[in-house]
C-alpha cells in the first residue's frame, strides 16, 4: 500500500493530529492546523501576553481550556520573578481565566496538568515549556512551545504542526530492583542520544510499559524531550483511564495505534538484567552504567530529589526508604523538592518530610527550583551535583563548569548517603 | 525578509541548548535589549559586545537544543541578527525563532564550510548558502510556504494579526 495514498495504518501520533486537524488521515511531513485540547502556561507566558494584545485578539479563544501554573520561581524569589507573576495574574483576570494554580495551590506545571486531568487520551495538548511531552503518558499529543506561538494559539486555538515520523521503543522485561523508569529512559537516551527523535514522535509499547504506573510513564514521556522529540507517548489503557476517572475535565478521545501503523524505526529493548544508570556531564546522552562511575570515586557537593522528571510520591517514597537510618554524608547538600502542592502535603502525612530532614536534608516547597538553576540549589564553580532531574548542560544549575549527573531519584539519595555516587542497591 | 541575505559569520559548535544561549539566571529578564546583553554568554563570550546587526550565526547539529525558553531567539533578534542557520535544529527554537521573524535555515554540512568572520550569502527561495570568501556552497530546502510567508509578514505576530483583521474564526470543538 502506498501511504501517500493515505490509506495506511496510522500511529498513535497520527491518529491523534489526524483528529486535531479534522481529517480522517495523515502522513509524516504533512501539515495540519490542529484544534488545540489544552494550552498551559508557566512563567514564561508572561511573554504571551504583550504579543496576544499586538496581535489584536479580542478574547482568549476558549478560557476553559487555558491553565495557567507558575512553578519556576515560587514564592517569587527576584523582582524580576513576582513581576513575571503578575503579569500573569493581571492577565488571567483580565481574560476570565480561573484555571490559576497560584502560591499555596501550585506545582510544577506538568504535575498540575496531569494531578488535575487537564490532558486527556486524544488530546493535542501545549505548554510553553519544554517539558511538556510528559502528558504524552496520558495517550496524548502534548508538545512544548514558546510564548509568541502561544499568543497565536490563545488568539486562535489552534497552530499548525507537522506531521512527525514515529520512532517506536517496544520495552520488553521486567525492571530489577533498585533500577526504575529513569534508568529505562536513561538508557534509551544513551541509545538514541540528544539528536535521535529530533522532529519525530516517540511511542513507547510492550509487557514493561504495560505494567507501569503513570507516575514510571510520566519519567519516560518527560525526557523524550532531550532525544529532540515533538512528542513521547503511549497508549490509554485501564491504567490510564483508572487515574483519570474522577479528575478528567474534559471527555476522553482514546485512540490506540494501527497494528499496521508505519514506524520510521523500531527499537526493541529487554530490561531483563539492566543495572543503574547515569547520563555524565555534559549531556544527558553520555550515559554509562552507573556500577562504571561507583569505583571512580566522584565525590558530590550537592544531591537534588526534585524536578518534572521525578519528584512524585512514589519518588519521594523510594528515596526515603532507603535513606531510613542513615545520615546525609557531611559536607553535603541534600535538596527536595516535591512535583506539587498535593504531593509536598501526602510527603507530610506519609512521615517523609520528617525521614528528609531528620537525615540532615533540606525539604523545599514544591518548585522547578534547583533544575534549571533558578533558585534553591544553585551550584558554584566546580561543584557536583547528582540529580534526578533531566538536563546537565554547561550551566543549567548555575556555574559554567559545574559537573551534574542525572540518576534515578534512589540513586541520588544513595548519593546523599555516600558523599559520592553510589548504587542505591546496597540500601535496599 | 530579503530575498538575499548577507552578512558576517559567527560560528558555533554542535549541540548549542538554550542555557548556553541565554542562561537561567536571566530567564526573569523580558526586555530584549538587556537580554542582548548576555546572549551566547556560555557559547560564545565575545558575541554579545561584538555582533553587529545583519550578522549570521552559523552553528552545528541541534541548534537550540533544551528549553523552550523564547529569550534565546529574541535575544539575537534584538541584537540584530541577519540569519540563524545550522546543520540541524532543536524543533522549538527553531520555531520561535521563525515566530520572531528570524530566517532561519537548516542546511546540512553547512557548518564546516565557514570560519569565523567569513562572509556568507543566503538565497531563502533559491535554496543555497555561500562562502563568498572561499566560494564553497550547500543547498538547503527552501523552507516551506508557509513559513516563508509568515517571515514576509515580519513573524508571526503580524501574520496573526493580518489573520484576524481578514476575520479568520477559531475552530468549533
Amino acid at each position: 500500500m502506498n501511504r501517500s495514498e493515505g490509506n495506511g495504518g496510522q500511529t498513535l501520533a497520527e491518529k491523534i493530529l489526524a483528529r486535531a486537524g479534522n481529517v480522517d488521515h495523515v502522513v509524516p511531513g504533512q501539515i495540519v492546523e490542529g484544534r488545540v485540547d489544552l494550552a498551559m502556561m508557566h512563567e514564561q507566558g508572561a511573554q504571551t501576553v504583550g504579543p496576544f494584545h499586538e496581535m489584536g485578539a479580542p478574547r482568549v479563544w476558549d478560557p476553559d481550556r487555558v491553565v495557567i501554573a507558575i512553578d519556576h520561581w515560587v514564592p517569587a524569589s527576584t523582582e524580576g520573578a513576582a513581576v513575571l507573576h503578575r503579569i500573569l495574574r493581571q492577565f488571567a483576570k483580565e481574560q476570565g481565566l480561573t484555571h490559576f494554580y497560584d502560591v499555596g495551590n501550585h506545582g510544577i506545571c506538568h504535575q498540575i496538568l496531569a494531578e488535575h486531568g487537564w490532558v486527556v487520551p486524544g488530546d493535542l495538548a501545549v505548554g510553553t515549556d519544554s517539558h511538556t511531552n510528559m502528558l504524552g503518558a496520558m495517550g496524548a499529543v502534548a508538545a512544548g512551545i514558546g510564548p509568541t506561538e502561544m499568543a497565536a494559539v490563545l488568539a486562535l486555538g489552534r497552530l499548525w504542526l507537522k506531521v512527525p515520523p514515529t520512532l517506536h521503543l517496544r520495552i520488553r522485561g521486567t525492571l530489577g530492583r533498585g533500577v526504575y523508569a529513569k534508568d529505562l529512559i536513561l538508557r534509551i537516551l544513551g541509545e538514541v542520544k540528544t539528536t535521535g527523535a529530533t522532529y519525530k514522535a516517540i511511542e513507547f509499547s510492550g509487557p514493561t510499559i504495560e505494567r507501569m504506573t503513570m507516575s514510571e510513564r510520566f519519567t519516560l514521556c518527560n525526557m523524550t524531550t532531550e532525544m529532540g522529540a515533538k512528542c513521547g507517548m503511549i497508549a490509554p489503557d485501564a491504567t490510564t483511564r483508572a487515574f483519570l476517572e474522577k479528575v478528567a475535565k474534559h471527555p476522553m478521545h482514546p485512540v490506540s495505534p494501527d497494528k499496521d501503523a508505519h514506524y520510521e524505526r523500531v527499537i526493541d529493548i529487554d530490561v531483563d538484567g539492566m543495572g543503574p544508570m547515569v547520563a555524565c556531564p555534559y549531556s544527558p546522552d553520555n550515559v554509562r552504567p552507573l556500577t562504571e562511575l561507583v569505583p571512580q570515586h566522584v565525590k558530590v557537593d550537592q544531591v537534588f530529589l526534585g524536578s518534572c522528571t521525578n519528584a512524585r510520591i512514589d519518588d519521594l517514597r523510594e528515596g526515603a526508604r532507603i535513606l531510613k537510618g542513615h545520615k546525609v554524608a557531611p559536607g553535603v547538600r541534600f535538596i527536595v523538592s516535591p512535583a506539587s502542592t498535593s504531593i509536598y502535603k501526602q510527603a507530610l502525612e506519609e512521615g517523609l518530610i520528617e525521614t528528609f530532614t531528620e537525615a540532615g536534608g533540606v525539604f523545599t516547597n514544591s518548585s522547578c527550583s534547583a533544575c534549571f538553576g533558578g533558585n534553591m540549589g544553585i551550584l558554584a564553580p566546580g561543584e557536583v551535583c547528582a540529580s534526578s532531574s533531566n538536563r546537565n548542560f554547561p550551566g543549567r544549575m548555575g556555574a559554567k563548569d559545574a559537573e551534574i549527573y542525572l540518576l534515578s531519584p534512589a540513586a541520588t539519595v544513595a548519593a546523599a548517603i555516600r558523599g559520592e555516587l553510589a548504587d542505591p542497591r546496597e540500601f535496599l | 525578509m530579503r530575498e538575499v541575505i548577507e552578512g558576517r559569520v559567527w560560528t558555533l559548535p554542535d549541540d548549542v541548548d538554550t542555557d548556553q544561549i541565554i542562561s537561567g539566571k536571566y530567564l526573569t529578564v523580558i526586555d530584549p535589549n538587556e537580554l542582548k546583553k548576555h546572549v551566547f554568554e556560555i557559547a560564545l563570550p565575545e558575541f554579545a559586545a561584538n555582533a553587529r546587526t545583519g550578522d549570521i550565526v552559523v552553528a552545528g547539529l541541534n541548534m537550540g537544543c533544551g528549553s523552550s525558553r523564547e529569550h534565546a531567539p529574541q535575544a539575537l533578534k534584538a541584537i540584530g541578527v541577519g540569519a540563524i542557520v545550522a546543520d540541524s535544529f532543536a524543533r522549538i527554537f527553531f520555531r520561535n525563532a521563525i515566530n520572531v521573524g528570524i530566517p532561519t535555515v537548516e542546511a546540512p554540512g553547512v557548518r564546516k564550510i565557514f570560519e569565523k568572520g567569513d562572509p556568507a550569502r543566503i538565497e531563502m527561495r533559491g535554496g543555497r548558502i555561500q562562502n563568498a570568501r572561499t566560494g564553497a556552497s550547500v543547498g538547503f530546502p527552501p523552507l516551506p510556504a508557509h513559513l516563508l510567508d509568515l517571515l514576509e509578514a515580519g513573524g508571526l505576530v503580524e501574520k496573526v494579526k493580518r489573520e484576524l483583521q481578514a476575520g479568520a474564526t477559531v475552530p468549533s470543538r
